[in-house]
């Protein structure tokens, strides 16, 4: 069942385009990432989902309830944590989460003590002497310390330390065990590898691609290191190869998904001694569609 | 749909009087003891109705009623008639000011900093967060109303009865809620906080001047003001209650109007958006002080404009003066009599000082300024490249000063201009520039003063703001209130010798500046000793 359902989202400011007909949806119980490079649109689609700006054309529903119309129900089942977390100077980190657990309703005592442990947050201290890293945490806390059906996350981690980071790997893997949806903003790609079931790319205000990353990785390029008896000859005539690197007899290249067969089968020729391949990281993965991006538009 | 946009107001309610239980009482605090001050020390400082009748001649004049309002009580000049005719109108700008600072802080300046988007995102309504807001301070300003109003009445000072002193804190209290109403609206259609809050004192002080002209000379003018409609209710007087309630009925078609806009607009935009910037910094912009003058340019010219405004509006009415004095023979306790003067000379040193303490206002902005991009961070980032702390708070101490005398200078430019036109006499614009100029040296002293604690006692920068409207009440008010004389040479601007109808004192003014000059310095010295705020 989708959790989050958008079809043919677009929002404009002004003349500028900001999200066109954008289709996404994540299941119940599915960790969705959401990657784009700044100023792609990620963080209006989430505003969008979150009901504070009205789309211009086509509709989002959340729980199969219009993110507009239904906000105030919707918000009842959801958590948010924004990337940029700005607090009441002067109250403390303790008095802002008891605050937001009491207007969510529902929340946990148990879990909030919880939470703050795991976070190693000082909740008496006053926000304004909190750095971004604790403003974070203290938006985390009381996100994770609630009840919620789904997660909005907008790039979570981008004030956190390593450790931390993991503390909050972890806490959306529990919140995934529990049967809980994610919606993950993110930068930090292997972030995303390890969390997401599945992924979205936005670029320009459009989704250009979606799905598994297994499936995205099919798209793209896989990571070959060969080394051979003999030297390898007229790789370069080949399809579907690129930044070929070679250093004594150890090749490293990489090769186009539909091309893998053929290029295994001439390189074998030359009597393998070692083969290694990795599957592209979403870095590469992110990359070849940024790079691709000029050719698209000469295209349209 | 209605329902669900005003949903858990009352947690947020309780939530602003959280974050504002110290702001808000201050403000009522400081409020009352004002009034209440003022209303016990006139009942002391005149004896009986001849003497208050004495002062109230010499409140008749164009140049009082443009700053304090109409004169109807004059007539019968009670205590009561008296506190309403000097204090209502400052008091209610004071009011105006709280409420303008209060309604943009948990509005705009909230929304632009994220927090109403964290708030937005938990089961509230999308207008109970200015429901909130709108709320708590409309409630400050009831619960001031009637404080106010049982207060006075309790004074048992003769002629301030209950009825009046209800209509004296109602007058208060329902021209704070119409400027909720002006910041609500403000604060959906700019894009800033700065822009919610410049556009509602913009509105303030026109409202102010259209009451001053219109009080002056067109009376109808004057009921396309708040503040002038509000003191038509003639309190201790007549005590009309209609204007009240007409300016309530315009707070409420206001704050209706801000509900709807709200209503129909994203979060984060306005209705008035702002344009694109330039892509390269100019050829100006090379420095700490080009960089400095930059951040503040749009505020310094609107500074520029009002004191330019301010000084044509005094100037406007140096004419009816000048006629008004040919008809009436008498003296005036605001003025030192000096033989040898006409009256409207005699009306110049204390013009001066008027639009001095006004001119320092944008100066000490500037060097607040330096405090509040310390603690943005923003100094960080100049500080960790090659700009020494000298060179930064040079930047801020150098364009003070220029300010300063600019100012100064813009607004004898308007005094003089204006006057030129309405006079049939007019006053030599030396013997301006000389009666205005010689304003500086205790200018450069608040200067010094906001320098000093911005090197040495960085959170106590406000201490200047206090310093400044004790000099401003001892000096203008002093007088009229009788305070002792050595209340007055505590200010610096109680030195300064009144030009021209005093002689020059280069004594007097070298020391002032060397003082000056001295508290810049130790301001520079400390610092570049202290800790950098962040």
């Amino acid at each position: 069942m989708s959790i989050v359902q958008t079809h043919n989202l677009t929002k404009k400011f002004g003349k500028f385009t900001a999200l066109d007909q954008v289709n996404l949806h994540v299941d119940e119980g599915e960790v969705y990432g959401f990657i784009g490079p700044n100023g792609s649109g990620k963080s209006t689609m989430i505003r969008l989902l979150l009901g504070m700006i009205k789309a211009t054309k086509g509709e989002a529903t959340i729980f199969g309830m219009d993110a507009w119309k239904d906000a105030v129900d919707i918000h009842k089942r959801i958590a948010y944590v924004p990337g940029d977390v700005n607090l009441w100077p002067n109250l403390t980190g303790g008095e802002v989460i008891d605050l937001f657990m009491k207007l969510r309703g529902a929340g946990n005592k148990n879990r909030r003590e919880e939470m703050i442990e795991k976070f190693k947050l000082d909740p008496s201290k006053k926000c304004r002497n909190y750095s971004k890293g604790n403003r974070q945490k203290v938006a985390l806390v009381a996100a994770f310390a609630s009840d919620a059906d789904l997660y909005i996350l907008d790039e979570p981690t981008s004030g956190l330390d390593p450790l931390m980071e993991r503390v909050f790997q972890e806490c959306v893997l529990d919140a995934k065990k529990d049967g809980k949806s994610i919606l993950l903003s993110s930068h930090i790609l292997s972030e995303v590898e390890k969390l997401c079931d599945r992924v979205g790319i936005i670029s320009e205000g459009k989704m250009i691609e979606t799905g598994t990353l297994s499936e995205l990785r099919h798209l793209t390029r896989t990571n070959l290191l060969v080394e051979t008896k003999l030297k390898v000859i007229g790789l370069q005539e080949l399809r579907g190869i690129s930044s070929i690197k070679e250093t004594g007899q150890v090749l490293s290249f990489q090769v186009d998904a539909e091309e893998l067969d053929m290029v295994i089968k001439y390189v074998s020729q030359f009597g393998i001694v070692r083969l290694e391949s990795a599957p592209p990281t979403l870095e590469d993965l992110f990359i070849s569609h940024y790079e691709v991006k000029p050719n698209v538009k000469t295209v349209i | 749909m209605l329902k669900q946009s005003f949903k858990q107001t009352g947690i947020l309610v309780r939530f602003i009087v959280r974050q504002d239980r110290v702001r808000i009482p201050i403000w009522i605090i400081s409020l009352l003891l004002i009034t209440f001050s003022t209303a016990i020390s006139f009942s002391g400082l005149y004896e009986n109705q001849q003497e208050r009748q004495a002062i109230a001649q010499t409140m008749l004049n164009p140049v009082m009623t443009a700053m304090v309002g109409p004169s109807e009580g004059l007539d019968n000049y009670t205590n009561g008639a008296m506190l309403a005719h000097q204090m209502l109108l400052f008091t209610a700008i004071a009011v105006a000011i709280m409420n303008i600072l209060l309604v943009a802080k948990h509005t705009r300046m909230e929304e632009e900093d994220g927090q109403v988007e964290l708030i937005q995102a938990f089961p509230v309504g999308r207008l109970s967060n200015l429901s909130a807001t709108v709320l708590v301070v409309c409630g400050t300003n009831v619960l001031l109303a009637f404080i106010i109003g049982f207060g006075l009445a309790a004074l048992r000072i003769e002629s301030l009865g209950l009825e009046g002193s209800l209509l004296y804190g109602a007058a208060l209290g329902i021209t704070g809620i119409f400027f909720v109403g002006i910041t609500a609206i403000f604060a959906q259609l700019s894009e800033s906080s700065r822009g919610t809050i410049g556009f509602s004192f913009a509105v303030l002080i026109l409202a102010y001047l259209i009451r001053a002209i219109g009080d002056i000379g067109n009376e109808t003018l004057s009921w396309f003001s708040p503040l002038g409609i509000v003191l038509s209710a003639e309190v201790y007087v007549y005590n009309y209650w209609t204007p009240i309630l007409l300016v309530g009925l315009l707070a409420l078609l206001l704050l209706v109007i801000a509900f709807f806009l709200n209503s129909i607009r994203d979060l984060g935009a306005g209705f008035l958006s702002s344009k694109p910037g330039k892509i390269h910094a100019s050829l100006f912009l090379q420095g700490p002080i080009s960089l400095a003058l930059r951040v503040q340019r749009t505020g310094l010219i609107a500074w520029a404009i009002g004191i330019l405004v301010l000084g044509a509006s005094y100037g406007s009415v140096l004419g009816d003066l000048e006629s008004f004095f040919k008809d009436v023979d008498m003296m005036d306790a605001l003025l030192t009599q000096v033989d040898g003067f006409s009256l409207i000379e005699q009306f110049i040193p204390m013009l001066m000082m008027v639009l001095a303490m006004f001119c320092t206002v944008p100066a000490l902005l500037i060097v607040f300024k330096l405090k509040g991009e310390e603690k943005k961070g923003h100094t960080e980032s100049l500080l960790t490249r090659a700009v020494s702390r000298t060179s930064v708070m040079g930047s801020y101490v150098i364009i003070s000063i220029v300010t300063s005398v600019v100012m100064l200078l813009l607004a004898v430019v308007g005094l003089w201009s204006a006057s030129v036109a309405v006079m049939d006499e007019a006053i030599p614009v030396r013997t301006l520039l000389e009666a205005a100029l010689v304003y500086l040296p205790a200018m450069w002293t608040m200067i010094g003063v906001a320098v000093l604690l911005t090197g040495f006692l960085p959170q106590f920068t406000g201490v200047t703001w206090l310093y400044y409207v004790y000099s401003f009440i001892v000096v203008y008010l002093g007088a009229l209130l009788q305070l002792p004389d050595w209340m007055g040479k505590l200010t610096p601007f109680g030195h300064i010798p009144q030009l021209p109808v005093e002689e020059m004192d280069f004594m007097t003014l070298s020391v002032i500046v060397i003082i000056a000059i001295t508290l810049i310095i130790l301001g520079f010295v400390t610092y570049n000793r202290r800790d950098i705020l962040g």
